[in-house]
């Protein structure tokens, strides 16, 4: 699936390196930084050309704060977001400036969770789809239009569709508008942010159907950041887990779900109300909230939730250290514990 | 006794599984400029006492609406156009009451007898948390104010409740949905919570008035897996504690297989299919219910291949196709027979009912 370099191991496309965001708390008339909200804090992960990378997590635990980062929507606090160029060149965007970054946003682009709030409502298809395009330096409208066809085309709407306005579509069609716009000016990496999250179930499967069928005709990878651990488990190759801005747990899909070695991991697949009846599921079992990123926990940030927590827990921090090979988890003791999930049975209705 | 109350029999006389609300033959319309939207057209379900009701269906498909229309609270320009709403109320004194049918649909919007029955009798969980609490009053104020309207609920013997024992009642309430420190949660606005913490003030607010029926409409759509993970054991463990019956609106199939024990599956304002929770996920009989089940990622499904999906989308309100609202998109549409006549609600095996042709050939007058 990956294209191999030269020496024969894989390039990734996107390696991201200690990344680190903090927003400050200021307090008072002087606007005193009194703390930092550390949302996210020492991330690093890899992804594979044409692979998918699915991220999980609880709300506000730093999923949109880390994408925002990669395509830098946002400046880091600290890190590297390395890219590996069309032109073959491996580039830090980290430190770029807005212009340094110009000709590399075509490169890069987003799906955002909002069908509704990422199109222009006074805006046609045509225009809405098609401004990538001319901010990127297509100014011929006819080509423009024979672009945007094509785009509408390929995802499955009426390229007739492209002089009407997005309220007159459905849900399911604007998140297609949504993505034939992220596909305009032929990324190479689509960050997308709970792309399907406010859909119906029936459209959510189009949805996720079309962003299969892209990529593999496209040649695209993926970062995708979702809550919904059964549709992270349907489209990505890898899992990244995430608890207070930092990565729990990190390996490829059929592990992680066979076979989670952090308890947080597992506790949110038993969080996952399976659908059938017989199979008992979707219970409490992870009690209370997710500590504050501004002021989390000693040792592990995860121990006051943690069902397996000693004394250790509440003093060390774990580090994310290689329990198997390419199967990654912060926990004392990953090597130790069987953990059960939903899925970890024989399987399969 | 008002308009539209039928009184049939007493709780002594009435046997375990009499419904406790029967919808028959329910249509709710919205005339607007354009045309008219029938949002519910011809819905027919029981709910029975302490049972939950689990509501399933596409966007748009007239859940949301049947519940107002229940409760009759529609928006405007909509209206109930027809059936019946049938719900079985409590009357008189706790240790002597008795029971009566009232058609809800035929009472007074705004009359005295709808007041009491929409306050004490059943409690809505809107679809919108944000919505529910006013943001200048503290959650807590909200609520006192629901306990001392509806203080009857809490005194049976008839004595007036005082204010500093329905903000101690509020306290229990908010406990009682696991809000911690709720002594100091009473004093919060809305905003201030998160929204794990208002979704559960909400729920504190449902049962302000004891109800007998909770109709919660899309209660956790809005939170993450884990917050609704504790949402739904606390709706288990209310439901068990105060006996109540629940209608469980979601489009969550997960949701619903952990939560209801009879489901009800909803497409363009009708009833599909309805049965027991384990034959429509094991055995379920409408190409609607197949094709939807069929349509979910799993937590243990082949990875990486594409989910079999329903063509086509939802048509437009204002078109609704003829015959079988879903013949446009069905995979086993009887040629002659799906376009042209709309199949009716019929007992299919024992314990399921199915509006679909494969099944029977009872349709319903045009
Ligand atoms: N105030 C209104 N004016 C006009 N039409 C309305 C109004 N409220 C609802 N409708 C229409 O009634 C139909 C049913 O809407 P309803 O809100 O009950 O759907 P739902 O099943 O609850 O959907 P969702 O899953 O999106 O909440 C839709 O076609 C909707 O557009
Ligand atoms: N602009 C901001 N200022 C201050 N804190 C923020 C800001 N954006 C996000 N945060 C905080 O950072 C943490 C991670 O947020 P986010 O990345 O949005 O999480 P997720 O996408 O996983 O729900 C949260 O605690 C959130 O409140
Ligand atoms: S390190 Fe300890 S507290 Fe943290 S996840 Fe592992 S067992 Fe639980
Ligand atoms: S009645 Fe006909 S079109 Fe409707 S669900 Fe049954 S087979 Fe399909
Ligand atoms: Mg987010
Ligand atoms: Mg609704």
């Amino acid at each position: 699936m990956t294209a191999p370099s030269p020496g024969g191991a894989a390039t990734p496309l996107l390696e991201v390196r200690n990344l680190r965001k903090f927003f400050p708390i200021v307090k008072g008339t002087f606007r005193k930084v009194v703390g930092n909200v550390r949302a996210v804090d020492d991330v690093s992960f890899s992804i594979q050309e044409g692979e998918t990378l699915g991220l999980v997590g609880e709300s506000g635990c730093g999923k949109t704060t880390t994408s925002r980062c990669i395509i830098r929507a946002m400046a880091p606090t600290s890190g590297q977001v390395l890219f590996h160029t069309r032109a073959g060149k491996v580039v830090d965007l980290v430190p770029m400036s807005r212009k340094q970054l110009r000709p590399l946003r075509p490169e890069i682009q987003m799906i955002f969770q909002d069908p509704f709030g990422s199109l222009n409502p006074r805006m046609t298809l045509l225009d809405n789809v098609g401004e990538p395009l001319l901010v990127n330096g297509l100014r011929n409208r006819r080509e423009r239009t024979d672009r945007v066809a094509e785009l509408l085309r390929l995802v499955g709407l009426r390229p007739e569709f492209m002089h009407r306005f997005p309220h007159a579509f459905s849900g399911g069609q604007r998140q297609r508008i949504g993505i034939a716009r992220a596909l305009s000016t032929n990324p190479r990496l689509v960050v997308a942010d709970e792309p399907i999250s406010a859909l119906d179930v029936s459209v959510q499967a189009q949805v996720l159907n079309l962003l299969l069928e892209l990529q593999t005709r496209l040649h695209l990878t993926y970062l995708f950041v979702a809550h919904d651990l059964s549709v992270v488990r349907h489209i990505s190759d890898r899992v990244a887990v995430m608890y207070v801005g930092q990565l729990v747990e990190l390996a490829p899909t059929s592990a992680i779900f066979k076979r989670p070695k952090h308890p947080y991991t597992a506790a949110l697949m038993r969080a996952v109300p399976v659908p059938d009846p017989r199979v008992p599921s979707g219970n409490g079992a992870l009690k209370g909230e997710v500590p504050s990123p501004a002021a989390p926990p000693s040792g592990c940030y995860f121990h006051p939730r943690c069902q397996f927590a000693e004394e250790r827990c509440r003093r060390e921090p774990p580090p994310l250290r290689e329990i198997a090979p390419g199967h990654l988890a912060r926990c004392h003791l990953a090597d130790q514990l069987t953990l059960e999930t939903p899925a970890s049975g024989a399987g399969g209705r | 006794m008002g308009l539209g109350m039928l009184p049939i029999r007493t709780a002594t006389e009435a046997g375990a599984a009499q419904p406790l609300l029967s919808v028959r033959d329910l249509r709710v319309t919205f005339a607007m400029d354009e045309g008219v939207v029938r949002a519910v057209d011809g819905a027919s379900f029981d709910v029975l006492p302490g049972q939950v009701v689990g509501i399933v269906g596409e966007s748009g498909c007239g859940k949301s609406v049947t519940m107002r229309a229940i409760l009759q609270i529609v928006d405007k320009p909509g209206r109930i156009a027809g059936g019946e709403i049938l719900f079985r109320r409590r009357l008189g004194q706790a240790g002597a009451e008795t029971e009566e049918t009232v058609d809800l649909a035929r009472l007074p919007p705004r009359g005295s007898a709808m007041r009491s029955i929409r306050g004490a009798e059943i409690a809505l969980i809107p679809q919108e948390p944000m919505a529910a609490f006013s943001p200048v009053h503290t959650v807590g104020e909200q609520i006192i104010e629901a306990i001392l309207l509806h203080w009857r609920q809490w005194r049976p013997d008839g004595r007036p409740l005082s204010r500093t024992e329905a903000r101690q009642i509020t306290g229990d309430l908010f406990r009682d949905v696991g809000i911690s420190m709720p002594d100091q949660r009473v004093d919060a606005y809305s905003w201030q919570l998160s929204g794990g913490l208002r979704q559960r003030a909400m729920i504190a607010m449902a049962l302000s008035c004891k109800p007998r029926l909770l109709i919660a409409d899309e209660p956790t759509t809005a939170i993450d897996v884990t917050t609704q993970a504790q949402v739904l054991a606390l709706l288990r463990d209310l439901q068990r504690k105060y006996g109540m019956a629940i209608i469980f609106i979601t489009h969550d199939l997960g949701v619903i297989a952990q939560m209801a024990s009879y489901v009800v599956v909803m497409y363009l304002g009708r009833v599909m299919e309805e049965g027991p929770v384990d034959e429509i996920f094991h055995a379920p009989k409408h190409p609607y219910t197949r094709a939807l089940l069929r349509s979910m990622p799993s937590l243990y499904g082949q990875a990486r291949v594409a989910l079999p999906v329903i063509s086509g989308s939802l048509p437009h309100p204002f078109n609704r196709p003829s015959g079988c609202p879903f013949h446009p998109r069905c995979g086993d549409v009887l040629p002659g027979r799906c376009a042209s006549r709309v199949p009716s609600l019929q007992p299919v095996g024992e314990r399921q009912s199915a509006s679909c042709f494969l099944y029977h050939d009872v349709a319903d007058p045009a």
